[in-house]
Order: C-alpha cells, then structure tokens, then sequence
C-alpha cells in the first residue's frame, strides 16, 4: 500500500479519530499514515455493532411481553451474550442461562443482582427494569 | 507527578506500546521491529473456539506475546504485576508514577471512555501506557490514537479490572534490563526463521498459512447454510484483520516495513526483495477485506467463490514471500 492509497473514508465509527497505517512514501520507505477510516472496515464494525442492537431489540421485545427477563435486554445492551456475561460474573453459563427466564431473574437475590449491574456497569435498578417504550 | 513522555501514534496497541516503553528505557526500536523480532504476526482460525458464537480468527500471537517474545530476543526482562483488588492496583499504579516510572497497562476496551461508542468491544487485552495524573485524571499514551488521552480514575480502574475471557487483572509491566543496544545480525534471522517456521510448518492445521487455506475452503461451505450465519462469520474475519490497530493488512504491511528496515539495518537486498512481496501480499489481504465486507454489505448477491478465491491468493502470495526468505536469506 502507497501512502495515496491510504483510505481516507471518514467513518462515523471512528468519533473523528485516525488510526495509523504502514504504507509506502514516494520513495518507497515504509512510514505511518494516518487513516480517517476505511469502507470495508467500517461496514464489518457496523455490522457487528448492528447485530448486537438487533439481538437487543429481540430481547426487549420478549421481556415485555413477559417471555424473557430483563437481563437478556441488559446483556445484549452492553454487547455481551451467555458466553461473555458467564465468565464476567463468575457463573456457569447454564445459571446464566436460566436468569435469562423472567420468573427465575424475578427471585435472585440481591447479591447477584449486584453482581450482574457491576459486571454490565449499571445500577441494580436499571437492571431490574426495561427501557420506558 | 508527571514524568515527559514522547507519544507516538502506531499501528497496532502491543507493538505499539512495546516499542515506547523501550523508547523510554533509553533503547531505540520502532514498532515495526518490535513485531518482526519477537515473531509475533501469525495466522489463527481455531473452528471449536468460539468468541461471540463464531471462531476465533487471529493475525498476531496471543496477548503478552510481543513483549515476552522480544524480551527473550533480546535479552532483557518485562516486570509483570497483577493485583487481586482495582485499590491495590490503582495504589501500585500511583506509586509508579510518583517514583516516575512509565508504566505499560493491560485493559479492557469496552470501558475506557475515550474509545468512540462503535469500537467498543469486551476485548479485555488492550495495552496502554499510563504516563502521569492530573488530579482524577490519568495520562494515557494510547498508541492507537493520534493524541495523547485522559481517563478518571473510576474509569480506569473498571477498564484495568474488567473481568471474564483474557481478564488483565490490573496488570502492569515494564521493561527492565534492557540492553544498551541491539545485535540486529543475531535477532532479525532467528526471529525471521521463526515466524517463516510458524507460517509453513505448523504441525496444527489451525495455525499459519494451512490454516488460511482451510478457512477459504470453509466459506466456500457456507453457502449450504444459513446466509446470516455465514455474514456474520465472514464479517469476523474481517473484522480482526482491519480493527483496532493491525496496521491494516492484517499485520502484513507492518511486517513488510519490519523486512525493509532490517535489510537496510544489515544492507541485505534479500530481505528488501522480501519486503516487497510482504507488501503485496499486504495487498491481496486489503482485496481479501473489500470482498469480505462486499460479501457482508450485498445480501442479495453474495459471491462465495470470489472470497475463497481472494483468501486463496493471499496464501499463495505469502507462501511465496516465506519460501523466498528461505530459499534466499536463512
């Protein structure tokens, strides 16, 4: 890659920050260039950031009809899933798993409801509810 | 409080805060080196470990890899401390910086605040140097960025201490006995041999170019399934050759300016020539990217055979590249 070559695709992605590549300068020595962001990077960032925001909308959406606690909304809120939250609190996935069911998430006791706020970095009460519509 | 400190924007957080710390230590070496000598670009795609519901793919060693590997390359020690509470931890930190002391620090990137909302992710292996405070704030020279940063301590504190996969556990690390100079003639050929060893002969077919081809061969497989699954895997691909600081390319440009500045170090037309090729097959992995995130982008025509296609070339363009090496150079 010459320095010409160096994406300059202003991402939103990217808050108005560049990142530095390697490329070629007109006389073919190696320097850092500033990059303001590159298509294909910024299409799979969206995609991933887009995916969880799908997954949390899906959970939103079952908690309020009662089918789904609101943890499930949180974790996904904060981009994690069963496999990620699990090793973050300290539980087995399986437990995880069943604190994603309304009527097991509505009996937990505080501890690890404090326990699962600080892992999302949240406060309990935020967890324990969902989003005004 | 406040010990100066020359930021320096790079290409990738490992590499980038390695070479810095060195830097400070008084013992000159760029971040290109830095990855070149401590053998740290690889190839990885482990099918049975999944992060997020997809395999894990990745371009460089596991974290820690860079600084260990080219502390043993060069003879000198990293001081490593980890810390059972974020008070002990956050009292060892300021204790380093009243003594003056620059500090690398591993962190989650999901919780420094100064990371722009879209690249926040639970990866818990970023490394950052922490150069002084400012009342609540800490200066951080985040090699990824432009500029020099600022963080609050409750921030920091939550971000060094993140817990679940690959948790930093606060840990700090620093060079030390770093020697005064270093035997390019010795380290550049043992490190070369060693990443061109990896790639070739790896005797798992999930690491180097074996594993390159066997992914390619994978997305070829894809297509029997489900379309979303097979986005989203390819997206991942994608997503850990381009994102937080790989010097684009998936290491490849920066491992193509490491042979540069080593040939001109040892005045060596081998390992410029190889430069050369590294820098195209640096290319072929940027093609490889733009048909992924196509791939990702065009639901409605996605082009399977055009992606292991371009997959394909980038492992033949780096095959040629180590087979020259050893044919010309080791």
């Amino acid at each position: 890659m010459k320095r010409g070559e160096v994406p300059q695709d202003s991402r939103p992605e990217y808050g108005g920050e560049r990142r530095a590549l390697y490329a070629l300068d007109e006389k073919g020595r190696y320097t850092t260039a500033p990059s303001a962001g590159w298509s294909a990077d910024g299409i799979v960032n969206q995609q991933a950031v887009e995916e969880y925001a799908r997954l949390a909308a899906g959970a939103l959406q079952r908690a309020r009809a009662g089918l789904a606690s609101p943890l499930e909304f949180h974790m996904y809120d904060c981009r994690m899933e069963v496999e990620s939250l699990a090793p973050t609190v300290g539980l087995w996935r399986w437990r995880v798993r069943r604190h994603l069911k309304p009527h097991v998430f509505a009996a937990l006791p505080p501890e690890l409801l404090a326990r699962y706020a600080d892992g999302l970095g949240i406060p309990v009460q935020r967890l324990t509810t969902l989003p005004p519509p | 409080m406040t010990a100066t400190f020359d930021h320096r924007h790079s290409g990738h957080c490992e590499s980038g805060v390695t070479s810095a710390l060195l830097r400070q230590g008084g013992l000159e070496l760029s971040e290109p080196m830095a990855l070149g000598l401590s053998a740290g670009m690889t190839f990885v795609h482990i099918p049975f470990f999944k992060i997020g519901g997809l395999p894990l793919t990745s371009y460089r060693m596991p974290p820690g890899a860079i600084y260990k590997g080219l502390a043993k390359a060069l003879g000198f020690k990293v001081h490593r401390e980890k810390f059972s509470t974020p008070e002990a931890g956050m009292r060892a930190l300021d204790a380093h910086l009243a003594a003056g002391r620059v500090v690398g620090a591993q962190s989650s990137v999901f919780w420094l605040p100064y990371f722009p909302p879209p690249l926040r992710f639970h990866f818990n292996a970023h490394n950052l140097i922490v150069y002084g405070k400012d009342g609540g704030d800490y200066l951080i020279s985040d090699p990824v960025f432009e500029h020099p940063q600022r963080c609050a301590a409750p921030d920091l504190a939550k971000a060094r201490f993140a817990k679940g996969a690959l948790a930093p556990k606060g840990l700090l690390f620093y060079p030390e006995d770093l020697p005064a100079s270093v035997d390019y003639a010795r380290a550049v050929p043992r490190a070369i041999r060693k990443t061109v060893n990896m790639m070739l002969r790896a005797p798992l077919p999930f690491v180097g170019l074996r594993a390159v081809r066997w992914l390619a061969r994978r997305i070829e497989k894809l297509k029997a399934g489900d379309p979303r699954y097979a986005r989203l895997y390819v997206g991942q691909v994608v997503r850990m050759q381009e994102e937080i600081g790989t010097g684009g390319g998936g290491f490849r440009f920066m491992y193509a300016a490491f042979l540069q500045e080593a040939g001109a170090k040892l005045s060596n037309a081998a390992l410029l020539e190889a430069s050369d090729k590294m820098t195209a097959t640096g290319d072929a992995w940027r093609q490889f990217g733009l048909a992924g995130a196509k791939f990702v982008k065009d639901k409605d025509h996605p082009d399977y055979a055009a992606l292991t296609a371009a997959l394909l070339r980038c492992a033949d363009s780096e095959e040629q590249v180590y087979r020259f090496l050893l044919a010309s150079y080791l």
